[in-house]
């Protein structure tokens, strides 16, 4: 056989994609409302979790699911709370996929969890490539990593469906300019809603849970 | 780092493809990466070495086709490149920001087999 082109013309991450879908069937399956929190490391992707938890008690029922490279501190300070909690230890892997939040959800009980936190692996760059099931795209930014972050990540900040600013009660300490911040979010993102949030005081918490709120009633309708 | 994984999906794809085709060997692969995927053709390369050893796959080569990030202005329409590590600002009109419209892509185009 003589040397041929074949086109192909393939998603290499179709079959990310195709586990992604299942995962959004069975959580459909069970009115259950997915939220993927992405962010750098070190921004507040527990605390926020945690804060939700607590102030969304008697409202919806969290589960949720820890992604990191190792150890499990994270999943539990979440257990301390009562929550349903799987750990994935992704042992290196600077991001969740598909096939782990599969065999995550297997080990939750879905019957009993109207909300689901997926804490991914802090970054701000591979997390957006693969699809995991989710309804929710949410990032959490933070005061001290300062105001560009949006015009070096724009992968990220363009894509989420919510943006928190966390670590807000710092402000008055750093150089973080809020309306130089504000202005690269719109331009990358002008739909999505951007809270103010510090998980030190608790300052804008509140605001936040009243938009998953909202968020899920949708959902289930 | 999340390399190994997405060249194991290449070699997948492409595999399932020449044997499709019947083909004897696989001589070179032709993938599409936008820009803003963060993925590394080194790193892909280097994995695909390692991967491919023991497949009609082996030896070939990785061509790259690298895409640059693609804005559209959301007030005029204009399509342009944006600035890297700067804010978004339509050259056009000068309106804020953009929409993506180019930048994320990550596929296998074709493959040369015989």
């Amino acid at each position: 056989m003589p040397p041929e082109t074949l086109p192909v013309v393939e998603k290499i991450l179709s079959a990310n994609d195709m586990i992604a879908r299942e995962n959004r069937d069975l959580l459909d399956g069970h009115r259950i409302m997915a939220v993927n929190v992405m962010a750098s490391p070190g921004a507040g992707k527990t605390s926020l979790i945690l804060h939700s938890i607590k102030a969304l008690r008697g409202r919806l029922r969290v589960g949720v699911i820890e992604g990191d490279v190792a150890g499990h501190v994270d999943a539990d300070r979440v257990a301390e709370t009562g929550t349903p909690v799987v750990q994935i230890n992704t042992g290196g892997g600077c991001h969740l996929d598909a096939p782990q939040v599969q065999r995550a959800l297997k080990q939750l009980p879905l019957d009993s969890i109207d909300l689901l936190f997926i804490e991914n692996v802090g970054n701000l760059i591979c997390p957006t490539g693969f699809a995991l099931g989710e309804h929710v795209n949410m990032m959490i930014a933070n005061v001290p990593e300062g105001h560009d972050k949006p015009i070096k990540y724009p992968g990220m900040f363009a894509v989420v469906d919510a943006i928190v600013l966390n670590k807000i009660d710092l402000m008055p300490y750093l150089d973080f300019d809020l309306e130089a911040f504000r202005t690269a979010v719109r331009a990358l993102n002008p739909g999505s809603p951007l809270f103010l949030v510090s998980c030190k005081t608790g300052d804008g918490i509140e605001t936040w849970v009243e938009w998953l709120l909202t968020q899920s009633r949708q959902h289930r309708t | 780092m999340h390399e190994l994984a997405v060249t194991q999906s290449i070699l997948e794809i492409v595999l399932r493809h020449a044997e499709r085709a019947c083909a004897r060997q696989i001589l070179s692969i032709n993938l599409v990466i936008g820009e803003l995927t963060g993925f590394v053709d080194d790193s892909i390369q280097f994995y695909f070495d390692f991967l491919s050893k023991d497949t009609p796959a082996r030896d070939a080569q990785l061509i790259f086709e690298r895409i640059s990030p693609r804005a559209r202005c959301r007030e005029c329409g204009l399509e342009y490149t944006p600035p890297d590590s700067r804010l978004w600002t339509c050259p056009g009109c000068g309106a804020l920001g953009g929409e993506i419209i180019a930048g994320r892509e990550f596929s296998v185009a074709s493959i040369e087999i015989e």
